[in-house]
């Protein structure tokens, strides 16, 4: 296979086919992705309009602003919800992962359906339900007072707590399935040889199935840590606005609060955050690993 | 037992309905190289990996150096494994490959160093420590292998095919090795194979396995020369195996009438009557163009095949039975469709109880 590999290069180095593949695709991405993130990042440093919109000015106005102690707040507060989402995931989806993928796989596809099932439906429908759930009255409260668990009704719906549930149970399945991939993709051989030679479980596990399934664990950090970190509809609706995370701020800035210099300097805070994991990830796995995002 | 480093009794293993090994008994012994052969499904990789203590025996017991091993874990066990897809650590270089076992038993770093040094040396692998697996080939990959088993002083050594993905040339080179290998350091190699050539070529005893059970188990010589089952006349080498039924029997000198005619063989515990069954070796098959005494086989000379250090022959018997015969030079008075007649000294072919050979049959 390996030895292969040089003389399929050389021959797809012919100029003409590969402009004919790449072309049209690289067409689309500079027309519906390089033009609008760069035309955002040249807003980001436009003056506000007075009655909204953008006026041509340049200025480092807005990213001043994110200067300020509120806006610095909400960026770690931000961080911080994303983080706590990114580490349970990865807590609770690696040991799901290693049970999926070590099972037949007749067995493993159907569990991977079964944890895809939730986001064949609407985001905005799947909220709205968990809003009912967790309502003063409703099934989870009731639920809790029949066995006698608390007496009063808790309040569930607007608090943080609810918020990183929600984040969590909504990225859950992302962090799970290149996981799933990379500990698939092991080879059970290797965890023989290891206790072979005398490692215990656990030492096999820090030093044989870690590393090698640590592709996937990074495509799962970034699967939900950079999805975590945008996100406005779940800390909208579970979180009522209550508390601001970037997110939030951005969409409140292209949206009611028509700041849209200020809205793009954020997005532009959010790429850079986003490109440096990226850069990180390109240099910690194999670029064959990519293929999982 | 004396000397026994492994010693299998009443192993049996099942998956399910599968009966994989059946009540297996088998003494290995100090410093021996042991082969396990027999085609794939027979049980004997199965057999391997319940000494190693990857698979549970379903009863029976396994023991190593005297001791009971079946409730101890594999990195409890004083065994280690060479696998058959070598299972080298992809994220680690050559040098923490073969490392690892040390590190895990926390040797002092330099003496780790010492040791996994002198180990590469052994495989005629030195120089290459900085490398990853990937940037080896499948010999060099195998020579880590074993070098990285043999660094933890194993007591027993176990090896499930592990020449099995080399091609040809590089097999029977590695093949040489792995002996001399065994020999100087004296260690038990308990090999696995479906390559009876291989297994002639390095082991001091083979066990012939079939459908989990051991069909004969001895010296390369003794399971060639002197096969107890029609299946390991068969399996070994080349072999014309002949059925027949006993027509008299003198002393050691039985005279057995087959499909093709009368014949001579040698052999005890028959009686007239009785089926048999004659494995004779192509080297050993002679024709000649007049009848032989005690032997009433007819035949003709059906082709020649020159396979450069021999030259096959073969014979139709008058039953249909098409038998081979083989030479080192072509035999310039013989020609195809001869008429010939078939013969061999009685005590170069082997008797088989066909009790034995029924069995197969019903398995």
């Amino acid at each position: 296979m390996t030895a292969n590999a040089p003389a399929l290069k050389k021959k797809r180095h012919n100029r003409m086919p590969m402009l004919a593949q790449a072309g049209p695709v690289s067409i689309w991405m500079i027309l519906f992705v390089t033009i609008p993130m760069l035309f955002i990042i040249y807003i980001s440093f436009m003056s506000r309009g007075t009655f909204g919109g953008v006026e041509y000015t340049p200025t480092t106005e807005s990213y001043a602003t994110l200067m300020d102690a509120t806006y610095f707040k909400v960026i770690l507060k931000s961080l911080e919800v994303a983080l706590i989402t990114t580490g349970a995931c990865l807590l609770l989806g690696y040991p799901f992962a290693y049970y999926i993928a070590r099972k037949p796989p007749e067995v493993a596809s159907k569990l991977i359906t079964l944890l895809m099932i939730p986001f064949w439906t609407n985001s905005l429908m799947r909220l709205n339900a968990w809003m009912l759930l967790f309502q003063t009255n409703g099934p989870v409260n009731n639920f809790l007072q029949a066995i006698g668990l608390t007496e009063a009704p808790i309040t569930f719906i607007y608090t943080p707590g609810l918020v990183l549930l929600g984040l969590i149970t909504n990225f859950l399945p992302f962090a799970v399935l290149p996981m799933y991939s990379s500990i698939e993709k092991l080879q059970k051989s290797l965890l023989e040889a290891s206790a072979d030679l005398g490692a215990t479980p656990r030492t096999t596990f820090l030093k044989v199935t870690l590393p090698l399934t640590f592709p996937g664990i990074f495509s799962a950090i970034i699967l939900t840590f950079i999805p975590a970190l945008g996100t406005y509809t779940v800390t909208d609706m579970l979180g009522g606005g209550k508390v601001l995370y970037i997110g939030n701020i951005i969409k409140n800035q292209f949206g009611a609060i028509r700041n849209w210099p200020l809205g793009a300097a954020l997005s532009v805070l959010l790429l850079v955050i986003t490109a440096l994991l990226i850069f990180l990830y390109t240099r910690f796995a194999k670029i064959d690993d990519l293929e999982v995002l | 037992m004396p000397n026994s480093i492994v010693s299998l009794q009443h192993v049996e293993k099942w998956y399910g309905n599968n009966h994989v090994v059946k009540d297996m008994n088998l003494e290995i012994q100090e410093g021996e190289f042991l082969t396990l052969l027999g085609p794939s499904g027979c049980g004997k990789t199965t057999t391997l990996r319940m000494i190693a203590g990857f698979e549970d025996a379903s009863s029976g017991s396994i023991l190593v150096q005297g001791e009971r091993v079946e409730d101890k874990e594999p990195f409890q066990r004083d065994v280690n494994t060479v696998f058959q897809n070598y299972s080298l650590f992809p994220h680690m270089t050559v040098f923490d490959n073969v490392a690892y076992g040390p590190t895990i038993r926390k040797m002092p770093k330099e003496e780790i160093r010492e040791k996994v040094m002198e180990m590469l040396a052994l495989v005629q692998m030195d120089g290459y420590e900085k490398r990853k697996p990937d940037a080896l080939s499948g010999g060099q990959k195998q020579r880590v292998a074993i070098a990285r088993a043999l660094i933890n002083n194993p007591r027993v050594l176990l090896l499930d095919e592990p020449l099995g993905a080399l091609d040809l040339k590089l097999r029977k080179q590695m093949q040489v090795e792995l002996k001399r290998l065994q020999k100087k350091l004296g260690i038990t190699f308990v090999y696995v194979t479906h390559d009876q050539e291989e297994a002639m070529t390095m082991s001091d005893r083979i066990a012939v396995m079939r459908n989990g059970v051991i069909d004969q188990l001895g010296s390369p010589v003794e399971v060639y020369e002197r096969p107890r089952t029609k299946f390991v006349a068969d399996f070994i080498g080349e072999s014309n195996v002949i059925d027949g039924t006993v027509e008299s029997v003198d002393g050691q000198t039985i005279v057995v009438k087959t499909a093709g005619g009368t014949v001579t063989t040698v052999g005890e515990g028959f009686a007239a009557g009785d089926p048999i069954c004659l494995s004779i070796r192509p080297e050993f098959l002679e024709v000649s163009k007049t009848p032989v005494a005690g032997f009433d086989m007819p035949a003709r000379i059906k082709d020649f095949i020159y396979a450069g250090s021999v030259v096959r022959t073969s014979i139709d018997l008058v039953g249909g039975q098409e038998i081979k015969l083989s030479r080192f030079e072509m035999d310039s008075s013989l020609s195809e469709g001869e008429a010939v007649y078939v013969w061999w000294d009685p005590a170069k072919s082997v008797a088989i109880h066909v009790e034995k050979a029924a069995e197969e049959v019903a398995e």
